[in-house]
């Protein structure tokens, strides 16, 4: 009964931040809602028994992915946003878009059937803890995958230096290249100033 | 005990609000913002399923999601601030040429 009351609030939370989230004007409020909303959903993987997906949401998403959208927000200025163009040519059909996926996907939810159950029954994980068991699972059965999610992370690493480095330094170029340029951009260093 | 359907409605609920922020707001960041929010529906999706299977297979697939998440917002980040720096550049070389 207890479970059911906290699904409920974890529910009505989630749902309710995330509408605001993608609603709301500011950016800043948008990010800090999707902060409420991963709590929440941290709170969800306790009630399925997935305490260290819960923490790993916490210090991840939360702590890290999230700051990393605040600097990046506070690093563009908010009054000059930058904007593309909609992929669709009005809000109001991205909506009509979105209630009717959600209205397939609702409605196809009764007739899905469980499969064939493993071998983690809840028993076995928790005589074992489940970081235990976890890392039992990832470091023999998905070693590679593993080893690739590592590769993937020094690429990210890698390209967002590079993307970050390009324009910070045409400041520094010496002069030579400059007077070459002069001709057609005559202000171009107080600009890149 | 709490029912699967539960959470996979849950989950198809998050995702498809993601699905309209991404196709309503304009904004580059809440853009992102809104593939994070999906990628959260699959995330509930799967660690229901693994916990409903008995199995650590969907568990261990919600920890590259939540990898591959990390590296597509620095990588998305630093496009959006290069691009930002671009469109400055652009917008502050008219207004000289505006000025003579």
């Amino acid at each position: 009964m207890f479970t059911q009351i906290f699904f409920g609030y974890c529910a009505l939370m989630i749902i309710s931040s995330g509408i605001l989230a993608i609603s709301l004007r500011n950016p800043v409020h948008c990010v800090l809602m999707v902060l409420v909303l991963f709590f929440h959903m941290a709170g969800l993987y306790l009630t399925l028994n997935a305490e260290f997906l819960a923490a790993v949401q916490i210090i991840v998403y939360a702590g890290a992915i999230l700051v990393l959208y605040l600097f990046v927000l506070f690093l563009v200025s908010l009054r000059e946003e930058l904007n593309l163009d909609a992929f669709v040519p009005s809000a109001w059909l991205g909506r009509i878009i979105a209630v009717g996926l959600a209205g397939g996907l609702l409605f196809v939810i009764p007739s899905f059937i469980l499969g064939e159950k493993g071998v983690w029954s809840m028993s076995a994980i928790k005589e074992l803890t489940h970081t235990k068991a976890l890392g039992q699972e990832m470091y023999s059965t998905y070693l590679l995958p593993f080893e690739i999610a590592g590769l993937i992370l020094l690429i990210a690493l890698i390209g967002g230096l590079v993307l970050a480095r390009r324009e910070a330094n045409i400041p520094l170029e010496p002069e030579a290249p400059e007077e070459s340029q002069t001709c057609g951009h005559p202000n171009r260093k107080e600009v890149s100033l | 005990m709490i029912p699967l359907s539960w959470y996979m409605a849950l989950a198809a609920i998050l995702f498809c609000i993601g699905v309209c922020g991404f196709l309503t707001r304009r904004n580059v960041i809440v853009m992102f913002l809104s593939i994070e929010l999906m990628l959260n529906g699959v995330n509930l999706n799967l660690v229901a399923l693994s916990h409903f299977l008995e199995s650590l297979r969907g568990q261990a697939f919600t920890f590259f999601i939540i990898t591959v998440a990390a590296a597509e917002a620095a990588i998305g980040l630093g496009i959006a601030i290069s691009l930002y720096r671009s469109r400055r550049t652009v917008h502050v070389d008219t207004i000289n040429q505006l000025k003579g």
